[in-house]
C-alpha cells in the first residue's frame, strides 16, 4: 500500500533542510546554549545582567540625564552641587578649545583645527590602496608643508606663532606621526644590520643602539632630551623643546619597530633570499622586492601594536612640560572654579584616543586580510 | 640619580666656567640677547593656579606672569612680548643654566644651596610661602599644636614631609603619615576623610580649600606656618645688568604700591610734586637710562600691569589667600622695596 499524501515529513527533501526547533535557533537557542544552560551559569548571566544594567542606567543618568551643559560665566556652583549625581560638561563647553589647542593664540585656531583635519585626510588618503603609487609621497609632501606653514605661519600674511604655544591635540598629532614616519625606514635600516652577517661592526652598532634604547623607559629618554642635552650645547644655541621630543620619540620608536621587523625577517623562509641571489639580484634588490614586503606582511599585527602604543606613548611629553591633549585637559582642571572636574576631561581625552586608537586598529585588520588574500586557502 | 645629579651640576659648572672664560666679549650677555632678539623668553609653572596659569583662550595669568609681563614692558613697552616656556619641577633649573629662558619666576624657593651652587640668582622674593595645616572645621581643631595622635595627609619625598616630622618631633608630639604620590590624590584622600590633617604650601592649602566652593567654608587653615618658603624669581648667574633690570622691575611694582600709584591713577599723578612719585614716573632723574631701558620704564609698567598689590589682587586673592606676610612692610609684611633713587 502506498500513499503518497501521507502526512509526515517528506523525506525527499533530506533531514538537513529542515530547521532546528524554534527553542534552538536564532537569538533564543544562541542565549540557551551559551547564557541558560545550567543554573550555574543562568545565576552568573542574571548577576552579571543586573550588575550591567545598573551600570549602565547610572552611566547614562550621570553623563546625560542629570548632566550640566553649561554654566553661567565661570560660576560652577551647579556643578559642584550636581558632584557625584551629574557630569560637569560646561568644564568641556568652556575648556574645549584650550584642551584641543592648548595656548595657541585664540583668534588664530583656526589654523590648527585645519592641521588637524589635514593630518586625517593624510592618513586616509594613505589607507586607500588606489593613491598607493608615487603620488603618494608628493601628496604627505603637500600636506605636510601646508601643515607647517598653518602652524608657523608668518608668510601669506598668517602671523607668526612660535612653538612653545602650540598645544593639545596637532601636538599629539605632530609628535606620533613624525614619530612613527621618522622612525620606520630607520627601523628597518636597524633590523637589516642587525641580521647582517659581513658587517659585525655595523651590527654590533645595531645591536648596542637596539638594546641601549629598549632598556630604558622613553620618560628617562625624554628626560635626557629635555633636561640633560641642553647642558652639553655650547654657549646660546638652543633646541626646541619639542624638536628635541621629537627626536627622542623617533629614536625610541625605532628600536622597538626594528625588533618588529626583525621578526619578519626570521620568518621568510631562507629559500626566498637564495632564489633571489640565484637570480642574481643585488642586495638592494633582493631585500626591496623579496624580502621586505613579504617580511612587512608577516608583522602587520605587531607594527600596529607598536604605532597604537606609540600613540600614546606621546601623552609623556607631560613630564617636559609640552601640552599635549592630555596635558592640556588636566591643565584646564588646574583654575580654582573647575578643579576637581577631572572625570569629564579625562573621558573627553579617552574618547578622542579611542577613536584614533580604534580607527588604526580596524584598518590594520582590513589590510591584513586584503594582503594575506594569495596566502589564503 | 645621585649620579645624574653630580652629572648635571659637573656640566652645569664647566658650562657657568665657560661663562666666565668668555665673561669679557659682551659685559651683558642675557640683556643684549633679550634686546636683539625683541621678545623676552619667561620660565613659568606649567600650571599652578595664582601663579601662572593658562586660561580657558589660551592666555597666560598669574602672579609670575605678571613679573615676566613686566620686564617686557621695561625692554620694549609692550608686554605682549613674552614667550612663556612652562617648565617642570625637574627642568626648571636646567633651563636656566643653559640660557633656555632668560629669567624663571616659577614658585622656586631660595635656598642657600640653589642660590650658591646652582649657577642663578635670586633677585627678589615675590611670594612669601611656607608650610601648613588644614583641618575640617567640625574638628574643633585652633592651632597645630593640638594635633598629636593626628593622622596627616602628606605628599612623599618633599621638603613638606621632612618638616612634617621635625615639627611633630620638635613640639613632642605623635602623627601618623598617610603618603601618597600625587597632590591631586592626597588632596583627594584628605576631603575623602582618610585623614584629619592636609599639609603643604598654604598658597596651595587655600587653592585647594578655594576649589571646593560652597564647601570651603567647613574647612580651615590653622595659622601655624612651619616652615619658610620665599619663592623668588631667578636669573642665569653673571649678567648683572639683566639680573638688576628683573629685580628694580620687581621693586619697582612694590614702591608703586607704596606710593599709592595704581594703574587707574598713575596718569593723574603725572604732576604730583612728591619727589619720590616725580623720579618713579622718569619726570625728573635717569633711573631707566641706568637701567638701559626707557626712563618711563616704570610708569609703563604700573600702566599696564599695575602694582604688585592689584596683580595680587587680581590673581591670588581669588584663591581665598589673604595678604598676610605677603603685604608692604607698612602693613605689616614682608615686601619692602629699597628706594628707587
Amino acid at each position: 500500500m502506498t500513499s503518497l499524501s501521507s502526512p509526515g515529513p517528506d523525506l525527499r527533501t533530506g533531514a538537513a533542510d529542515l530547521l532546528p526547533p524554534r527553542s534552538q535557533r536564532g537569538v533564543v537557542g544562541w542565549m540557551r546554549e551559551n547564557l541558560f544552560s545550567n543554573w550555574l551559569n543562568t545565576a552568573i548571566t542574571l548577576l552579571l545582567a543586573y550588575f550591567l544594567v545598573r551600570w549602565i542606567s547610572g552611566f547614562v543618568d550621570w553623563a546625560f540625564v542629570n548632566a550640566i551643559w553649561s554654566v553661567p560665566g565661570n560660576n560652577t556652583t551647579a556643578c559642584r552641587e550636581a558632584r557625584g549625581i551629574g557630569a560637569c560638561w560646561a568644564l568641556i563647553n568652556e575648556k574645549h578649545r584650550f584642551i584641543l589647542f592648548g595656548t595657541y593664540t585664540y583668534e588664530e585656531q583656526w589654523r590648527p583645527l585645519i592641521a588637524c583635519a589635514l593630518f586625517i585626510a593624510l592618513y586616509v588618503v594613505s589607507a586607500m590602496k588606489r593613491f598607493w603609487n608615487k603620488w603618494l609621497m608628493a601628496i604627505w609632501a603637500v600636506g605636510l608643508v601646508a601643515i607647517g606653514v598653518l602652524m608657523w605661519g608668518g608668510v601669506f600674511g598668517l602671523t607668526h606663532v612660535s612653538q612653545e604655544r602650540w598645544g593639545g591635540l596637532p601636538i599629539t598629532l605632530i609628535l606620533s606621526t613624525f614619530g612613527i614616519v621618522g622612525a620606520f625606514p630607520l627601523a628597518i635600516l636597524l633590523a637589516l644590520g642587525r641580521r647582517s652577517t659581513g658587517m659585525p661592526a655595523i651590527k654590533a652598532l645595531c645591536v648596542v643602539f637596539i638594546e641601549l634604547i629598549r632598556g630604558v623607559p622613553l620618560i628617562s629618554i625624554l628626560f635626557m632630551a629635555s633636561v640633560m642635552f641642553p647642558l652639553f650645547l655650547p654657549d646660546g644655541l638652543n633646541i626646541d623643546k619639542l624638536l628635541r621630543a621629537q627626536v627622542a620619540i623617533i629614536l625610541f620608536a625605532a628600536a622597538y619597530l626594528a625588533e618588529v621587523i626583525r621578526g619578519g625577517l626570521q620568518a621568510i623562509p631562507k629559500g626566498q633570499g637564495e632564489a633571489a641571489d640565484a637570480l642574481g639580484l643585488s642586495y638592494w634588490n633582493k631585500t626591496l622586492f623579496i624580502i621586505l614586503p613579504q617580511a612587512l606582511r608577516i608583522v602587520i599585527p605587531p607594527m600596529v601594536n607598536t604605532f597604537i602604543g606609540m600613540f600614546k606613548d606621546t601623552s609623556l611629553v607631560l613630564i617636559i612640560g609640552i601640552y599635549d591633549i592630555l596635558n592640556a585637559a588636566k591643565t584646564s582642571i588646574i583654575e580654582p572654579a573647575w578643579q576637581g572636574f577631572g572625570v569629564e576631561a579625562y573621558i573627553a581625552v579617552a574618547t578622542l584616543y579611542f577613536f584614533f586608537c580604534f580607527a588604526m586598529s580596524k584598518y590594520s585588520q582590513k589590510l591584513e586580510v586584503d594582503l594575506n588574500r594569495g596566502m589564503r586557502r | 640619580m645621585s649620579v645624574l645629579r653630580t652629572l648635571a651640576l659637573g656640566t652645569a659648572l664647566t658650562v657657568a666656567g665657560f661663562g666666565a672664560a668668555h665673561a669679557q666679549a659682551p659685559a651683558s650677555p642675557i640683556f643684549d640677547a633679550v634686546k636683539a632678539r625683541g621678545t623676552l623668553v619667561c620660565g613659568v609653572n606649567t600650571g599652578l593656579a595664582g601663579f601662572a596659569q593658562p586660561d580657558s583662550q589660551g592666555v597666560w595669568r598669574g602672579l609670575d606672569v605678571d613679573a615676566c609681563r613686566a620686564v617686557a614692558i621695561a625692554m620694549f613697552n609692550d608686554a605682549t612680548k613674552v614667550r612663556y616656556v612652562p617648565l617642570t619641577a625637574q627642568q626648571r633649573f636646567t633651563a636656566v643654566q643653559s640660557g633656555e629662558v632668560d629669567m624663571m619666576p616659577r614658585n622656586t624657593t631660595w635656598t642657600f644651596q640653589r642660590d650658591v651652587q646652582l649657577g642663578l640668582d635670586f633677585v627678589g622674593t615675590n611670594f612669601y610661602d611656607g608650610q601648613g595645616f588644614m583641618v575640617k572645621k567640625s574638628l574643633g581643631v585652633n592651632s597645630a599644636k593640638e594635633l598629636n595622635g593626628a593622622t596627616i595627609c602628606v605628599q612623599p619625598g618633599t621638603t613638606t614631609e621632612l618638616n612634617l616630622t621635625d615639627y611633630f618631633r620638635a613640639n613632642n608630639m605623635r602623627f601618623t603619615a598617610v603618603v601618597i604620590e600625587r597632590q591631586e590624590e592626597v588632596n583627594a584622600a584628605f576631603f575623602a576623610g582618610r585623614c584629619d590633617s592636609l599639609t603643604t604650601d598654604v598658597s596651595g592649602l587655600a587653592s585647594t580649600r578655594a576649589s571646593q566652593g560652597a564647601q570651603a567654608n567647613d574647612y580651615v587653615i590653622l595659622p601655624e606656618v612651619i616652615s619658610k618658603e620665599p619663592l623668588a624669581i631667578t636669573v642665569r648667574q653673571g649678567d648683572s645688568k639683566w639680573s638688576d633690570l628683573v629685580r628694580w622691575t620687581f621693586f619697582a611694582m612694590l614702591e608703586a604700591e607704596e606710593l599709592g600709584l595704581t594703574a587707574a591713577n598713575i596718569d593723574s599723578m603725572a604732576n604730583s610734586e612728591n619727589p619720590a612719585i616725580r623720579r618713579f614716573l622718569g619726570a625728573t632723574g635717569d633711573l631707566g637710562q641706568m637701567l638701559g631701558v626707557d626712563n618711563r620704564w616704570a610708569y609703563n609698567i604700573i600702566k599696564t600691569v599695575g602694582n604688585f598689590g592689584e596683580s595680587f589682587e587680581r590673581n591670588i586673592t581669588p584663591l581665598g589667600l589673604p595678604r598676610g606676610v605677603n603685604n608692604l612692610w607698612t602693613k605689616g609684611g614682608l615686601m619692602y622695596s629699597p628706594p628707587l633713587r
